[in-house]
């Protein structure tokens, strides 16, 4: 029965696109059509959760009842279920946001009646991805969502989204062309592309293969999740886009990279050990980005790097190559996506309500309107990595992890045979994180400083060494200061800035959970026998 | 399991193509290389088939062995309509920017560092008519829309 559920989480958001664009001119029917979908697949997801995690394995759904190797094969386990359930509930939260903008504008800024139907395709993309047995279903599931993206980002067509958009457009493309030249040499090499048989098949292969067919598919993985130094595009392309579009893709896009370097690491290649790598370039991505968002005067900007800069600490989880490793990692990415997305809409609802998103142009936000300053201080602290929030609980799990896997202590049992690296590097790594995590909170004051806490009055010929040290951002488009806040748009925001809140609350049990995914991953062998229950080879 | 040398040195030969036209700056030039590079890609995993054998049809009395493989051929079609849409994609967007330069932008030309600095004041100047610009452009949208419905 629950078999049938999981293409279904696929189908479904395909078929509503279909719907939504039949019925095109009729909102109300579209805005039905795309939040039903996106709730039905949150419930779907979360009755598959229940059903896995009680059975402690996973469900592998053979499509068309192909068998395995040769077939579509479908794979739902903990970590995919997840990642599932907190993608279609983020997806949820922005569509009715982007619905109350919708609504709020009254002249078309951009064509509502594509902007459905294109975003239930990047969701179609986006679960296939979470689901797929199979490297080229993978593909397939990442060249949906990324058409889609593209639609988005260029959403309206005007001269300073094209200009942005073509940079990630051809990126993009590129890292494609990457990913497919990838899965032709892998199936060269091994005549499959199945990941539970290639998991079996690639160790067998000499090592100097395995590691050249591994670093071709990081890369592919590495520009989608942008690490650094393949994350260059991000902060250029990302700002210009509407806010929802924005905030969808800074949670999600870049979090399904990095399930996928999870899973190849996992299950793909779980002999070939490229830990130390994985820890030089987790520490590097947290550094850099950073850096990059001290001087940035526009929040969007800002928000941008920040984003490069935390998905090093992902980065940095996977590099440990242990259990305890792996379960922070699954909950920093379920506490990122939460609060990313979060901080996206409400510099939007900033940008409404200022009519800016620099700081050299923004002041008095606070007593202005209390409701905008809640909706941002919560997760700005969140993201800080301030105490008692989520923010704060996954990096100190992922550094607890770390000093485990530094001393060798029982609790820091590695995958599968691999290593971690050598000890003084994680050691570096962690100060760099804690570093990284205080700079992104100072980053985050700053902004609240000057745009909330400053007087209305000061803005004009306000000078301070402060705000020299940044650039303002190249293309700035003249907005409008509405001084409005829609209220549903405020009701969006304000349920995902609750559910940040909760992932705090009930930090413990979603801990385990995530212990309990990491579990699964543990020996490539768990998920090799759930899509060949008698052995494969 | 040998592949044919001729895919391998056209597949090679695309990808070189590609790339070298992918460097220059103008879009519709950056859409040549993709294609190149596209079909390059198409080609080599079309190659990873093996040599080539009979039509994978599994009727009675058929050699399995002298079959040839039939997944690459299937994830070679995929791709191929894959870029098809991105293709269509792609000569949207030139257009559109082609139409953008009509208008006084900056066109697909993407400005590096270094012209940014040059000409500040200048770019200064493009982006408040750019904004002119989008608007223009929007309004003509509008109109057009505006018939559709008529």
């Amino acid at each position: 029965m629950t078999d049938a559920l999981v293409p279904l989480m696929v189908l479904l958001p395909m078929l509503g696109a279909a719907t939504a664009l039949m019925l095109g001119r009729h909102l109300r029917a579209q805005m039905a059509v795309s939040t039903g979908v996106l709730a039905a697949v949150a419930t779907i997801a979360v009755v598959l959760l229940a059903e896995v995690d009680g059975s402690g394995s996973g469900i592998a759904v053979e499509v068309g009842a192909w068998p395995a190797p040769f077939g579509i094969v479908l794979v739902v386990d903990r970590l995919s279920a997840i990642m599932i359930i907190i993608s279609a509930i983020m997806l949820l939260g922005v569509l009715v946001y982007a619905v109350g903008q919708g609504i709020a504008d009254q002249h078309r800024e951009t064509p509502v009646s594509i902007f459905h139907p294109t975003y239930l395709i990047l969701s179609a993309g986006v679960f296939n991805a979470f689901v797929a047995g199979d490297l080229f279903n993978l593909y397939v599931g990442f060249e949906i969502l990324l058409s889609a993206s593209y639609v988005l980002l260029t959403l309206g067509g005007t001269g300073e989204r094209i200009r942005a958009g073509i940079t990630y457009i051809i990126v993009s493309l590129m890292s494609s062309l990457f990913f497919l030249s990838a899965i032709a040499l892998i199936y060269g090499a091994t005549g499959t592309a199945t990941i539970a048989q290639l998991s079996v098949r690639i160790a067998e292969l000499p090592q100097d293969v395995q590691l050249m067919l591994h670093l071709l598919l990081l890369i592919a993985f590495g520009i989608k999740a942008a690490v650094f130094p393949l994350s260059f595009w991000l902060p250029d392309s990302y700002p210009t886009a509407p806010a929802p579009v924005t905030a969808v893709f800074a949670g999600l896009l870049t979090k399904v990279g990095v399930y996928a370097i999870i899973r190849a690491e996992t299950v793909i290649f779980p002999e070939s050990d490229l830990s130390t790598l994985f820890l030089v370039v987790g520490g590097l991505t947290m550094a850099v980005g950073i850096l990059g968002a001290l001087t940035q005067a526009d929040i969007k900007r800002l928000l941008s790097f920040t984003l490069v800069s935390h998905i090093g600490y992902m980065i940095f989880g996977i590099g440990l190559a242990s259990i305890a490793g792996l379960a922070a990692t699954i909950y920093y990415v379920v506490h990122h996506i939460t609060v990313q997305t979060t901080l996206f809409l409400t510099t939007g609802l900033i940008e409404r309500f200022g009519g800016a998103t620099s700081i050299t142009r923004l002041g008095g936000l606070r007593s202005a309107s209390p409701v905008l300053a809640v909706l941002f201080f919560v997760p700005a602290l969140n993201l800080g990595g301030i105490p008692p929030f989520s923010g704060f609980l996954g990096k100190v799990g992922l550094f607890v992890a770390g000093a485990d896997a530094a001393n060798g202590t029982a609790a820091s049992q590695t995958l599968g045979t691999s290593s971690t690296g050598p000890a003084w590097l994680i050691w570096v790594v962690i100060a760099v994180g804690t570093a990284t995590s205080l700079v992104t909170l100072y980053a985050l004051a700053r902004f609240w400083n000057l745009a909330f806490w400053r007087p209305t009055g000061d803005v004009e010929g306000y000078r301070s060494a402060m705000i020299d040290s940044m650039q303002e951002a190249p293309a700035g488009a003249t907005l409008v200061a509405t001084r409005t806040t829609p209220r549903l748009m405020v009701a969006a925001t304000t349920a995902l800035v609750l559910l940040t809140v909760a992932l705090t609350v009930f930090a413990g049990p979603l801990y385990d959970l995530a212990g309990r995914a990491a579990e699964n991953l543990r020996d490539a062998s768990v998920y090799v026998s759930l899509v060949f229950p008698e052995g494969v080879r | 399991m040998t592949p044919t040398l001729v895919l391998v040195i056209v597949a090679a030969a695309l990808f070189g193509a590609g790339v070298a036209v992918m460097l220059e700056r103008s879009l519709t030039r950056v859409l040549i290389g993709f294609l190149l590079v596209g079909n390059g890609v198409n080609l080599f995993m079309f190659s990873m088939a093996g040599a080539p054998g009979l039509a994978p049809l599994l009727v009675d009395g058929v050699d399995e062995a002298a079959l040839s493989d039939p997944l690459p051929q299937a994830f070679v079609l995929t791709a191929i309509v894959i870029n098809l849409g991105l293709t269509a994609f792609m000569l949207a967007l030139v257009y559109r920017t082609w139409w953008l330069a009509q208008l006084g932008a900056q066109g697909d030309i993407i400005g590096d560092e270094e012209d940014a600095e040059e000409d500040a004041v200048e770019t200064a100047g493009l982006i408040r008519s750019t904004a002119e610009d989008d608007r223009a452009v929007q309004d003509v949208l509008d109109a057009s829309d505006e018939e559709v419905r008529r």
